[in-house]
């Protein structure tokens, strides 16, 4: 039996890898990307709780934090398919005037 | 067992979130974090949340991850260029995102309780349907309203204005 603090500990890990990747990419899909590797990484530790405390309520949370992701990656990837209309590039730093 | 295959599924999923940030090229980097999403599917059915791991795969790697794969082609993304790469980031963000990373990790590790936890009863999907469709029904019925809204923002968002083009 795997001690739940070892689930926290990857998960800790892994949102600090998805920090690094959203400060150092420099793309905007990749950013973005990056940000649902942040949103994994806080379910696992859901789920881990959920299970080291015998409720069942961390796993709802999740799911519900699945529907936020998709809604937000759909509405996301619409305003980057925007941005690349406009601006004919994905680099982040070319998107830094509100104005073209 | 149960240990050998945490360890195994963690270093996967560590190895696709490193393999997410090295990747030049965003496709790469898709399917890398495809890996992550998989392995954490497998660490959810070693928690025994057989629910979520099927969500995980159906929603996020199936549904999420293709919608990326289809916009990453759609826009023919090439590899990220490399400009005047904002030092600030790297001087900054680095030891900043470490001391993160390092704090969460030794919190958990100093309070954390090494308890193996209370077992969850054989099958939990029953039960958590139960608790989703009777006390979390009104949440459950706006996230409905949620991903309307988020379809029609997708929509008004990508549709190409008239006279362009």
């Amino acid at each position: 039996m795997v001690p739940f603090s070892y689930y926290v500990v990857l998960s800790a890990v892994l949102f600090g890898l998805g920090v690094i990747g959203f400060l150092f990419k420099r793309n905007i899909i990749t950013m973005f990307m990056s940000i649902e590797l942040m949103l994994n990484a806080v379910n696992l530790a859901f789920v881990a709780f959920s299970r080291a405390l015998g409720q069942l309520q961390g796993q709802v949370f999740v799911f519900f934090v699945i529907v936020v992701a998709a809604a937000e990656a759909a509405v996301g990837l619409a305003i980057v398919i925007l941005i690349a209309r406009n601006r004919k590039s994905l680099n982040i730093e070319r998107v830094d005037l509100l104005k073209l | 067992m149960t240990t050998l295959l945490f360890f195994a599924l963690a270093a996967i999923a560590v190895a696709g979130a490193v393999s997410l940030i090295l990747q030049k090229h965003p496709i790469h980097s898709a399917l890398s974090l495809i890996v992550v999403m998989v392995a954490l599917a497998g660490l959810y059915l070693l928690l025994g949340a057989e629910f979520i791991s099927a969500v995980q795969i159906i929603v996020y790697a199936g549904a999420i991850m293709v919608l990326f794969i289809f916009v990453i082609m759609l826009l023919n993304a090439g590899e990220e260029e490399r400009t005047n790469f904002s030092k600030m980031a790297a001087y900054v963000g680095l030891p900043l995102a470490a001391i993160l990373g390092a704090g969460l990790v030794y919190w958990v590790a100093h309070e954390g309780s090494n308890a193996p936890g209370v077992p969850l009863a054989e099958s939990a999907t029953r039960p958590l349907a139960m608790l989703l469709f009777q006390d979390y029904l009104f949440p459950f019925e706006l996230t409905s309203i949620l991903i309307l809204v988020a379809i029609l923002g997708a929509v008004v968002l990508a549709q190409r204005e008239k006279g362009e083009e």
